[in-house]
């Protein structure tokens, strides 16, 4: 469902050039669930945010199911990242002045789906992600391991075809992390394909499929246990 | 998206930050509440002015010596010019579709009766002045249809004046003096009070000759033509031109409706009140600054929340309408306090001074309200088109 073809992104920091990703070549098929790690600043969050349509590449081609992705103006971007993508990051991004369920039903609200409807669907998930007491405070009310839940809940309430997490636990503890990897694995299971990048060894050899990348490059690909 | 979902999630950060946001709105409450208290006297002062107006009737014809252009100036040659006469308003009078003429001669003048005297105004009028100017007589009657060559020296007195004069004694059938004339009192008007701050009250009316002589005039000052109910103004007019342009050879007058004369006052008056409203706008301008700052602000403070916004599929429009709501809302409320501050304003007003002309129509108060609106937008789409730019990554990694 993720085809990228040498896609190579650039970045010049004080006149010299960084290459965050250099000619990478990347298939994911629907349903996978895949970990990237690698050491810090070889480019991870770069490689996930292309593939999140948060930034978009210098050179080489992005299919998103079969569709090209390489260009797109902003009515399609954000089309397509309502309702393609889901991406949970590692500082949460939840709006302070709002309660959890607001929160989870933003996107929902940001596509117009009636207020009627939009507590339909987060009802479920609310249920399904222990918020149920908590539903109604604000963030800074919630634990970490709770707003992180309520994050990804937001992710998903759109039913979105891939799910993108960055450093997902990095703010967490071992408890708090371990639950929410739990977490993403249920939802890889009912269907959900799931790319997550880690520090954490432990959690990037749980996925079935390991990538590493060095220097923007995909240094290793291996499958199985 | 649903403009119910836009202002409940924009809704949010006005209240999240309540203090910034009450003081915003007061810069533009101030405006607003200036410039519906200043349009409201400027309105109440107009219809004021107009009602002062209108109540001497409406189907009046004033003729005034001297040919004047929309430019002001005379355009009489010196010397060829004719007066207006007594003689000339008694042609008038016959015009068919004319009530009453009333020639006017006005001037000050003191009067004396016994030991008592006492500066007033004197009007040289036609016996049909108090039909003209629905100005009627309390006492006695008005001056007599005699020949206007040789009218009686008879004087009609304000209400004030025969008081002042004559104390409690009945001033009908006394003599007192007007300047250097003998005259005798045969009526007193009702009390009218001030009109235009003219003290109607402290006046005295006398046959026009007589105040030509008094006043040592040639000419009459005006001619004042009270035409009939339903008669076409413009067709009295062009008779009237027709018999004074036979009459002196020479377009030497200047024939102005009340019509006329109304709608260049309503004007003058109106854009007294514009002008008053523009200067209550210029404190709008400090309100706007202040919506411009706190917009600005905003979008600094939430950028991270932009990012997040772009990533879970808003577009730009999106961020941009949310950022113009939030502008827009803030100086609507600020708006509708300075409406209701404003109204209470000039009620308080109205209530210790109740003669102070205050009017204020609805549709100024929507005005304002959509004013303080307009402004809430324009202050907030430079800050909103930042926030639209941003990038989603940047504005993401901002965090
Ligand atoms: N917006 C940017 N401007 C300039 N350089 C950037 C930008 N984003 C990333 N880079 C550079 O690109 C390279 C890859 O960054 P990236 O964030 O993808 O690394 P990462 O693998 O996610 O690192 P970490 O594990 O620390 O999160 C780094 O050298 C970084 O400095
Ligand atoms: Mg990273």
């Amino acid at each position: 469902m993720i085809e990228l073809r040498e896609v190579s992104r650039l970045f010049t920091v004080g006149g010299q050039e960084v290459r965050a990703m250099d000619r990478v070549s990347l298939d994911i098929a629907s349903g996978e669930y895949l970990s990237i790690m690698g050491p810090s600043g070889s480019g991870k969050s770069t490689l996930l945010n292309i593939l999140g349509l948060l930034d978009t590449p210098d050179s080489g081609t992005y299919l998103l199911q079969k569709w090209d992705v390489t260009h797109l103006n902003d009515r399609q971007l954000a089309a397509t990242r309502s309702r393609t993508i889901g991406f949970i990051f590692q500082f949460f991004h939840l709006i302070p002045r709002l309660t959890a369920q607001q929160n989870i039903e933003l996107p929902l609200m940001l596509a117009g789906v009636s207020q009627r409807e939009r507590r339909e669907r987060s009802r479920p998930l609310i249920e399904a992600f222990g918020l149920a007491e908590r539903c109604h405070h604000r963030p800074d009310e919630l634990s970490g391991g709770q707003r992180q839940r309520v994050a990804i809940a937001r992710a998903v309430i759109n039913r979105p075809a891939i799910l993108l997490a960055d450093e997902p636990t990095g703010n967490l503890d071992r408890h708090a992390g371990g639950e929410i990897i739990d977490l993403l694995e249920g939802l890889h299971r009912d269907g959900l394909t799931l790319v997550v990048v880690t520090h954490d060894p432990e959690i990037g050899e749980r996925a079935a499929r390991r990538i590493r990348v060095v220097d923007g490059r995909i240094a290793s690909d291996s499958k199985g246990p | 998206m649903d403009i119910r979902d836009q202002i409940g999630f924009v809704t949010t950060s006005i209240r999240a930050k309540r203090l910034h946001s009450a003081l915003t709105g007061l810069g533009i409450a101030v405006g607003i509440a200036a410039v519906i208290l200043l349009t409201s006297m400027g309105e109440g002062l107009q219809r004021f002015v107009l009602s002062e107006f209108t109540q001497f009737g409406t189907n009046l014809i004033a003729i005034t010596p001297g040919k004047v252009t929309t430019m002001g100036a005379s355009l009489g040659v010196i010397g060829s010019e004719r007066l207006l006469t007594l003689e000339d308003a008694e042609a008038l009078r016959h015009l068919p579709g004319v009530e009453a003429a009333v020639p006017m001669v006005q001037g000050n003048v003191e009067v004396k009766a016994g030991t008592r005297t006492r500066r007033i105004t004197a009007y040289g009028v036609g016996p049909e002045m108090d039909r003209a100017f629905r100005m009627y007589v309390g006492s006695g009657h008005f001056l007599p249809p005699d020949d206007h060559r040789t009218a009686r020296p008879f004087a009609v007195l304000g209400h004030k004046v025969a008081r002042e004069l004559f104390l409690d004694r009945n001033p009908l059938g006394e003599r007192f003096q007007i300047g250097n004339q003998p005259a005798r009192v045969i009526g007193v008007m009702e009390p009218k009070g001030q009109i235009l701050g003219f003290d109607m009250d402290d006046t005295v009316y006398i046959p026009a000759i007589r105040a030509l002589d008094l006043f040592n005039r040639d000419g009459l000052m005006e001619i004042d033509i009270l035409y009939r109910e339903g008669q076409e103004a413009g067709e009295v007019v062009a008779a009237i031109k027709r018999l004074l342009l036979a009459r002196h050879g020479q377009e030497d007058f200047t024939v102005t409706t009340q019509q006329q004369m109304l709608e260049v006052l309503g004007s003058v008056l109106g854009m007294l009140t514009v002008a008053v409203g523009a200067l209550g706008g210029i404190s709008l301008l400090v309100g706007s600054v202040g919506i411009f700052t706190v917009m600005t602000i905003a979008v600094r403070e939430r950028t991270g929340e932009i990012g997040l916004l772009r990533a879970i599929g808003a577009t730009r429009a999106q961020v941009l309408g949310f950022f113009l709501l939030e502008g827009t809302l803030l100086a609507g409320l600020g708006g509708a306090a300075g409406l209701a501050a404003g109204l209470v304003c000039a009620a308080t007003a109205k209530f210790f001074v109740p003669l102070l002309p205050v009017h204020t129509p609805w549709s100024f108060v929507v005005l304002a309200e959509l004013l303080a609106m307009a402004i809430g937008i324009l202050a907030s789409i430079l800050p909103a088109r930042q926030a639209a730019l941003l990038d989603p990554l940047e504005a993401l990694r901002s965090e």
